[in-house]
This record gives structure tokens, C-alpha cells and sequence, in this order.
């Protein structure tokens, strides 16, 4: 099912507060990494609605990255904590429906990790590289007609 | 130092600038939301940070293919006066209501842009910046095609994002007139003392039993050739005798919480907890010498030690009669695979310790094995001339072949060295040899910048948000930097730095009030179905319910979307990152 030459997108949602000063540093420090990602800053990890999630799978993202402040250094006191439940309950929808659980990822990185950034990135690249691509992107094939029904099943 | 004078005049000059502007507050423009969006878009080449590996022009050109975008071009520096004025010209001859920049990181920019913005009449946060440079161009400086689709997928989202966004107005918080300084050395002492002088209160924290710092290990200093104790005795006596500076020593911080105007700060002093509340924070921690453990027989002979060690000697006047004393520069610094950074004061101080051995006893032979002289501006220069005439021998080793000691009998040592000028080995019989190691952070540095959210450089020492632009302070606002927290610096230096913090942090206090973006929740009423989801997850108790309808208590609200994420109706509105603008963002990364 891989792709010869495919090349993932992945969406990274980052916290104003820690992980986009995190993914600046690793600008700031020259770390090369993989240009698969695609930031977008939200003030909290908390704030990713799994809708926002969803909407990007069913748009064709082959994965979503999700990054905030580590546990109980939360800007906002604890809105990393609701993203942590957010997600783990996220990735057992996606099991449910058919898209491997291991396309969407939450990792804590602080505003002094940009080569832990980095690292999460080429990571999260290789990783979605193996999966191949987002089954809903390829909305012809009849794997992705089987995703499309299983998520419509469970509305 | 001529780089920190220019530090702290910038410093100053920009206070006095955010001070004007403060004066002129209150012309917040709401309005031109009906109209349809006319977007412009700027690209910045940032000289070659952009431009050399993204194809800036072709960015501008598809940037013109996207809906609502009426004119598109690219500036060499977007944040030069000149780039500044394309903006606001741009606003004014095509009418734009919505500006999109494509350049650096918004976490240092997007004030000035914004700032623009308003003076050519656009609400600020009809503003938009597309992060082309730190996320883009930096991390992909070999693949410039990538770079350049990649650029494309950044202001394609930005472009899609400023099509939803709504004007807002800012709201103000007060800022408390009190500042913490964590650390009492050279550095910590004066911004406490300038910022204590200006009428605030001033809490100086010291984790050691007394003030200080490093400067009280060291013997004299140059330029000056002053006793350490001569230049830190006054400071000491101003701080202790200061009515407002309450200086806390054997004290930590266990924890930092809050925003610039009310942080709310509890420390360890002396085994009791001690709580209060500040405006500004200045992190003057400082730095130790590195302990260079098993090199050139350190630890291993009692005649080998470092310079901070030899500092301490002379100070006692413990040196002795000595026939001849070898410093080693560089040790493990500027290793390109290792410590990559200069010591930066450990040639002048070298210079400065071999002239007073020599000025003690003319029969001492003293020599200088180094890698380079940075011997930096007019008073170093004339030090290093004067070592020279004054008989010091300076050899010169390279990186791949440094020089070995060796063991001699009635505890002398000797030194073989590959001078690299004379293309020869030399042997140096000698009873002292000196480390020159660079400074290094604490151990405690990585805990303080986890607590207070900011971050350490590659180096380990305390990053600032802009080298150039913010040279002392931090990305998030009212936290500050100086002294050797920062980087290796000598006492005149780390001096103006402080002077430099104190200036920055005494702008939001001085003023009193800090504008805080209105990025902030609203309810849709009419969808509301009064779950009370929203006012569970908030931690700041800024929802409330009133009846079946939650409200949000607006100067509460510190913006971070968590209860618009929870809202199962959809009717939790977030404010300049409401649902709609995020999923278009998505909808545009993602064509």
C-alpha cells in the first residue's frame, strides 16, 4: 500500500507558550528536520478541539501532531491535561473506524526542546511514512469507501 | 562591551519609545468588518534568512492567485522603516483591511506589525503573520523547493485565516510596581539597585548565604585594575541598606506562576516558605567556572589549577616565590565538537593575572599558550602590548595538537608544547600551570527556566527573544535577563546588561497597566444549551452560569480555548482562534 515516493502531511498543532517557542528554537538553532509539517498555533494544547483532528484526517492530513507545555507546566494551569484525555480518547476512534491510531500523535515540548522538536518530527515523518498514505485521501480506493462508512456509522 | 552599550542605549531608547506610545493609548480602531476582505501580503526575503533557500518572488506571485488578496509583494527586511512604510502605503493605496506578512516568528514580530497596522488604521488583530523563517527556511536551509511549497502552505493558511479574522479591542491589566531579581551578584545587585531607585520594590533572592557572586572570588579586574572588594563593596552596602530591596539570601524559588503584572512567587529562605507577588522578573543567576576534571593532570597535580583558582591566590597574596607559571587558553572551549562557545573574558583575564605575576616578581617567566588572542576593543588591545613588552611569552597551539604535561621530579611540572608559529616543539619546565575554562550554567538553570517558561540556548545559558532586537529580555513578557545567566560576560559588562534589564523592566511598571490581547471566550447565546461543560474545565472561574445561559467573565478569562474545545454545541466562541478560522487554516494546509 506505500506509495512510491510518498510524501506525507502532517498537521502540527502548537501551543503559543511552549511548543512554538520549542519549533523557533529548533529555527533558531539550524536543526534540519523533514518538511512534512504543517504548524498551526493555538494558544493551548487544551484548545485542539478533536473535531479540529477529525476535520483534518477526513481533508486527507496522513497525520496530526499535537504539542503542548509537559504536564504541569501548562501556561494555563492544566489545559495540556485535557488535551492528553482529548487524545487518547481520539485515538480509540480512530481505531474504531479504521485509521491507525499511530497517525495522530501528542508529545509535550517545551520552549527550550527545539531539537526534541525536531526529533519528534522526523519521528512522526518516518512513522507516518511506514503507514503509508491517509486511507480517506485515496477516496476512491475501498479502504477509504470503508473508513468513510465506519465514521459514518458512528455519527 | 561596545555590543552592550549598544545593548543598553537600545534598552533605554526603546523605554523611552513604549513610554511615548503608552502616552498615546486609546485609539483602538473597531470596524471594517462588513466590509469584504481586501488582504495584502508582504513577503520578507530577511536578507538571505528567507530569501536565500525560498523563492520569495514566486511566493508573492501565488500569494496574488488567493481568494480576497488584492496586492502581494516582497521587501528585503519587512520590519525596516522602509518595509514598515510598503505596509502602510500598501494599506492606503489598495484599501486593504487585512495585512498578512510572511516572515519570522510571531512571538517576536507581530507587536511591530501590528503596531503598523493601526497607525494606517487597521484594527491590529486584522493582522496576520505567516511563519516563513523559524519554521520554514532555518529547518529546511537544503531543500529550497520543499521550502518554497512549504512557504507557499504557510501563507496559503495565513491568507485563509485573515479572511475570518474580527477587529477586537484590547484589555488592560495592572501591572504591580515590584520586581523580583533572582540572583545577587554584580549583575542581580544593580538591577535591583536601578530599579529600586526608580520607587519599586525590589525582592533579591540569593541561593548562597551572602551576596556577590562571583566577583567576590576575584582578585582584581580589568580594565580598571581595581580590587574586586573596591568595586563590590559599594554595591553591597547600597543593597543591604536599600529601604526597598528586601534581599532574601540561602533563599530559593520553589515556584513561579502568573503573568507580567501578577506573578505570584513562592520561595524557600532559609528552610520557611515566603510568598509574594511582582510585576517583572530579572533572572541574574549568573554562571560557575567549568572544572576541567582529568585534563592537563588537573586534579591529579596540586600545581595545576584553573583561573578562578589563581584569582583566589592572589587575592589572599598566597602566591608565592615561582620560577615559572604556564596558562593554557581554550580548554575546553571553542571545540567545534564540544563547547563550541568563546570563554570570552579567560584571554584578558589571563593577560591581565600573567602582567600581575610578572609586576610581582620580574624572575617568574610567565608563559601564554593560546589558540587565539581575543584581546576585543581599545583597553584589551593596549593590555596585550603591555604583557608583551613586559616579557611574557605567548606560544601558539592548535586545536588538533594540544599541549601535554608532563611529570617532573620534587613535584615541578613540565609542559610540551607544538608552537605552531616556530613549527617546533618546546618543553617548559614550570611549578604552576593555569586552566582558562569557560563559564558555564548552573546546575539549577535548566529547573529556573522549566519554572519560568523560558529557555535555555544549545550553550545551556538563558536564550533572549531576539539577539538583536531584544537583546535582555525573554518571549514572554515581563521576565528579563542579565549578567553571565546569559552568557560569558566580564563585570562592566554584565553591569550594563543589568542596567539594561532594570530599563526594560521598569517600562510596564512605570506605566502601571499592560494591554492584554482580547483573546478571549464568548458565548453564543441563542446555541448555549446551558450544560455547564464549559464552566467545569475552566480553571480561572471565569464561566458562570446564569440560569441556562453561560456567560463568560471577560477579565478573567485568560483566552486559552479549552472551554470552546469542550463546548458540545459549538456556541463557546474563542476569540481570534474561534472554530471557524482554525478549520479553515486546516482546510487551506491541506488543499
Amino acid at each position: 500500500m506505500m506509495d512510491k515516493g510518498f510524501e506525507p502531511k502532517i498537521l502540527v498543532f502548537l501551543c503559543n507558550w511552549c511548543s512554538y517557542a520549542g519549533a523557533d528554537l529548533a529555527g533558531v538553532s539550524r536543526i534540519q528536520y523533514q518538511p512534512n509539517v504543517i504548524p498551526i498555533r493555538v494558544m493551548c494544547s487544551g484548545r485542539v478541539d478533536p473535531r479540529f483532528v477529525l476535520e483534518a484526517f477526513k481533508r486527507g492530513a496522513d497525520g496530526v501532531l499535537v504539542t503542548g507545555c509537559h504536564l504541569g507546566d501548562c501556561h494555563y494551569i492544566d489545559g495540556n491535561y485535557m488535551a492528553e484525555v482529548r487524545m487518547r480518547f481520539l485515538k480509540e476512534c480512530l481505531e474504531e473506524i479504521g485509521l491507525q491510531s499511530e497517525r495522530l500523535r501528542l508529545e509535550w515540548i517545551s520552549a527550550s526542546e527545539g531539537e526534541k522538536f525536531a526529533k519528534v518530527v522526523e519521528e512522526m515523518v518516518e512513522a507516518v511514512r511506514k503507514l503509508g498514505p491517509n486511507p480517506l485521501r485515496s477516496g476512491g480506493s475501498n479502504e477509504g469507501r470503508d473508513v468513510k462508512e465506519k465514521a459514518r456509522g458512528r455519527r | 562591551m561596545s555590543d552592550s552599550i549598544a545593548q543598553a542605549s537600545g534598552a533605554v531608547a526603546k523605554a523611552a519609545e513604549i513610554m511615548t506610545l503608552a502616552r498615546c493609548e486609546g485609539r483602538v480602531k473597531v470596524g471594517q468588518t462588513e466590509e469584504a476582505p481586501r488582504i495584502g501580503v508582504f513577503v520578507c526575503h530577511c536578507g538571505i534568512n528567507i530569501g536565500g533557500v525560498v523563492n520569495v518572488p514566486e511566493v508573492v506571485k501565488y500569494s496574488m492567485t488567493l481568494p480576497n488578496v488584492v496586492y502581494a509583494e516582497d521587501n528585503l527586511y519587512t520590519c525596516s522603516s522602509e518595509g514598515l512604510n510598503r505596509i502602510k502605503e500598501g494599506i492606503k493605496k489598495y484599501n486593504l483591511n487585512r495585512v498578512v506578512v510572511a516572515s519570522c516568528t510571531p512571538r517576536t514580530h507581530e507587536p511591530l506589525f501590528r503596531a503598523t497596522c493601526e497607525e494606517a488604521g487597521v484594527n491590529k488583530y486584522l493582522f496576520e503573520m505567516a511563519n516563513v523563517r523559524e519554521q520554514c527556511s532555518w529547518v529546511h536551509m537544503h531543500m529550497p523547493k520543499e521550502a518554497t511549497r512549504k512557504a507557499k502552505d504557510i501563507v496559503r493558511m495565513a491568507v485563509a485565516r485573515a479572511r475570518l479574522l474580527e477587529p477586537r479591542k484590547d484589555i488592560e491589566i495592572d501591572v504591580r510596581p515590584a520586581a523580583l531579581v533572582i540572583g545577587a551578584g554584580v549583575a542581580g545587585m544593580n538591577a535591583a539597585l536601578r530599579l529600586a531607585n526608580q520607587g519599586f520594590k525590589v525582592y533579591l533572592v540569593e541561593r548562597e548565604p551572602d551576596v556577590g557572586g562571583m566577583l567576590k572570588r576575584l582578585h582584581r579586574i580589568y580594565p580598571t585594575w581595581q580590587t574586586a572588594s573596591e568595586v563590590l563593596e559599594p554595591m553591597v552596602r547600597a543593597v543591604k541598606s536599600h529601604k526597598r530591596i528586601e534581599l532574601l539570601t540561602s533563599t530559593i524559588i520553589k515556584s513561579v506562576k502568573g503573568f507580567i503584572g501578577n506573578f505570584n512567587i513562592i520561595v524557600d529562605s532559609m528552610g520557611k516558605e515566603v510568598m509574594f507577588k511582582v510585576g517583572t522578573i530579572i533572572v541574574a543567576t549568573g554562571a560557575i567556572e567549568h572544572e576541567p576534571i582529568g585534563l592537563y593532570g588537573y586534579g591529579k597535580y596540586e600545581g595545576v589549577i584553573t583561573q578562578l583558582q589563581l584569582e583566589e591566590i592572589l587575592r589572599d597574596g598566597r602566591l608565592g616565590m615561582l620560577k615559572a607559571v604556564v596558562m593554557i587558553l581554550c580548554v575546553e572551549a571553542r571545540e567545534p565538537n564540544g563547547r563550541a562557545y568563546c570563554g570570552r573574558i579567560c584571554c584578558a583575564t589571563s593577560i591581565k593575572n600573567a602582567l600581575l605575576i610578572k609586576r610581582a616578581s620580574q624572575e617568574t617567566d610567565v608563559y601564554i599558550l593560546y589558540r587565539d588572542i581575543q584581546a576585543y576593543g581599545k583597553e584589551l588591545e593596549e593590555h596585550y602590548r603591555a604583557a608583551r613588552e613586559a616579557g611574557i611569552t605567548f606560544i601558539n597551539y592548535a586545536l588538533d595538537n594540544p599541549p601535554k604535561v608532563l611529570d617532573e621530579p620534587f613535584g615541578r611540572l613540565k609542559v610540551k608544547v607544538y608552537d605552531v608559529l616556530l613549527h617546533m616543539d618546546i618543553e617548559i619546565q614550570c611549578d604552576l600551570i593555569v586552566l582558562s575554562t569557560p563559564m558555564i550554567q548552573h546546575v539549577h538553570g535548566k529547573e529556573l527556566s522549566r519554572m519560568l517558561k523560558v529557555p535555555l540556548g544549545t550553550d545551556e545559558f538563558f536564550l533572549e527573544a531576539h539577539l538583536k532586537l531584544k537583546p535582555v529580555d525573554f518571549a514572554t513578557d515581563g521576565i528579563y535577563v542579565c549578567g553571565t545567566a546569559h552568557g560569558p560576560k566580564d563585570v562592566s559588562e554584565s553591569v550594563i546588561q543589568a542596567y539594561a534589564a532594570a530599563s526594560r523592566a521598569s517600562i510596564p511598571m512605570a506605566i502601571g497597566k499592560v494591554r492584554s490581547e482580547a483573546i478571549i471566550a464568548s458565548v453564543n447565546e441563542s446555541k448555549c444549551m446551558g450544560c455547564g461543560l464549559c464552566k467545569d474545565v475552566c480553571r480561572f472561574g471565569a464561566i458562570v452560569m446564569e440560569g441556562r445561559r453561560a456567560k463568560v467573565m471577560e477579565l478573567l478569562c485568560k483566552g486559552c480555548g479549552v472551554c470552546a474545545a469542550s463546548c458540545p454545541s459549538s456556541s463557546l466562541i474563542m476569540r481570534h482562534f474561534t472554530d471557524r478560522q482554525i478549520i479553515a487554516q486546516i482546510d487551506a494546509a491541506l488543499r
